[in-house]
């Protein structure tokens, strides 16, 4: 029977808690990662696998991931919104690994805004 | 949809848009009876009869930004063209089970893709979830419970991105040796 490695995830919690403590604990940024059925079918989980990877490589805490349901927008999928605190939510359109990654380090961490990527800016309407 | 770990995904979406705090996510590959059976089943809001009778309808949905309801039917249709079903059973207040048979050997059955990307996906998106993840593959058996987790991180989120990574790695290595055990066996 194959068991998690409880060995390996106690060293990922020391490693998190002293990073963490190393750190002031805000949360800077959220990006909500559309996950309806036509998001998941356009590639929302890969999308979703490259910014996890992104966030782990970067080391960074202040970086919250959530997702979210369809916005009404099937044929621009897949959608993310970023919203960094202060400033207004950025959605950007038909995002893949490589865009993702271009979004991370230009938009997320240095502030840039990937402008020719952009679907909205603003609040969804739910 | 090209992957059953996709549809195994959308319906997990479902379950936590119906307030779930438990998901149960069963996968059992049975060689010698030929199924793939994939069972997912949460304690949320559940279903009227209503909209349980007319869940197979595509054009049938209960949200408002959109007007069709892609994903049940499209894992019924996945399930049909493997010589399968689907079935979903619900209550209002006690949750709803979804489950899905395959031939597993079927040629046109849906591959099962990468459960250790779907998973990881569903407990980063939703963190203040619990999930069980049931995979047997014949006698073999892999089980992660988030609960048991959260016990071991005390404290330390689900979704913190080395937690997450650790979840899809220990899943891809887990299915990874025990299909090949499997394959062993089935070879002896």
């Amino acid at each position: 029977m194959a068991k998690i490695k409880i060995e390996d995830l106690k060293k990922i919690k020391e490693r998190v808690q002293a990073e963490n403590a190393l750190r002031h604990g805000d949360r800077r940024v959220r990006v909500t990662v559309h996950m309806g059925t036509c998001g998941i079918a356009a590639g929302a989980r890969e999308v979703m696998t490259t910014l996890m990877k992104e966030i782990e490589e970067a080391q960074v805490s202040d970086v919250v991931v959530t997702t979210s349901g369809c916005m009404g927008l099937c044929s621009r999928e897949p959608e993310i919104t970023v919203e960094i605190v202060g400033e207004e939510p950025i959605v950007y359109e038909y995002v893949n690994e490589n865009k993702m990654r271009q979004i991370f380090r230009r938009h997320i961490l240095e502030g840039e805004i990937q402008t020719p990527f952009v679907l909205a800016r603003g609040k969804e309407q739910s | 949809m090209e992957e059953l770990s996709l549809h195994i995904l959308d319906i997990i979406e479902n379950s936590t848009r119906a307030g779930a705090g438990l998901i149960e996510i069963t996968i059992v590959e049975a060689t010698d009876r030929d199924k793939l059976m994939i069972e997912i089943t949460d304690d949320g809001s559940g279903m009227d009869e209503e909209t349980l009778g007319r869940i197979m309808d595509p054009f049938y949905t209960t949200r408002t930004v959109r007007r069709v309801g892609l994903g049940i039917p499209l894992l019924a249709q996945a399930a049909r063209a493997a010589e399968g079903s689907c079935t979903v059973e619900s209550r209002v207040g006690d949750g709803t089970r979804v489950t899905a048979e395959f031939r597993l050997n079927h040629i046109d059955r849906q591959p099962l893709g990468n459960m250790g990307e779907t998973m990881a996906t569903a407990i980063a998106g939703n963190p203040e979830l619990d999930f069980v993840y049931t995979h047997r593959i014949d006698d073999e058996n892999y089980r992660l419970d988030t609960r048991e987790l959260r016990l071991v991180l005390d404290g330390v989120p689900l979704n913190s991105a080395p937690v997450i990574a650790f979840i899809r790695n220990d899943i891809a290595e887990a299915l990874a040796e025990m299909k090949n055990r499997s394959r062993t066996g089935t070879e002896r």
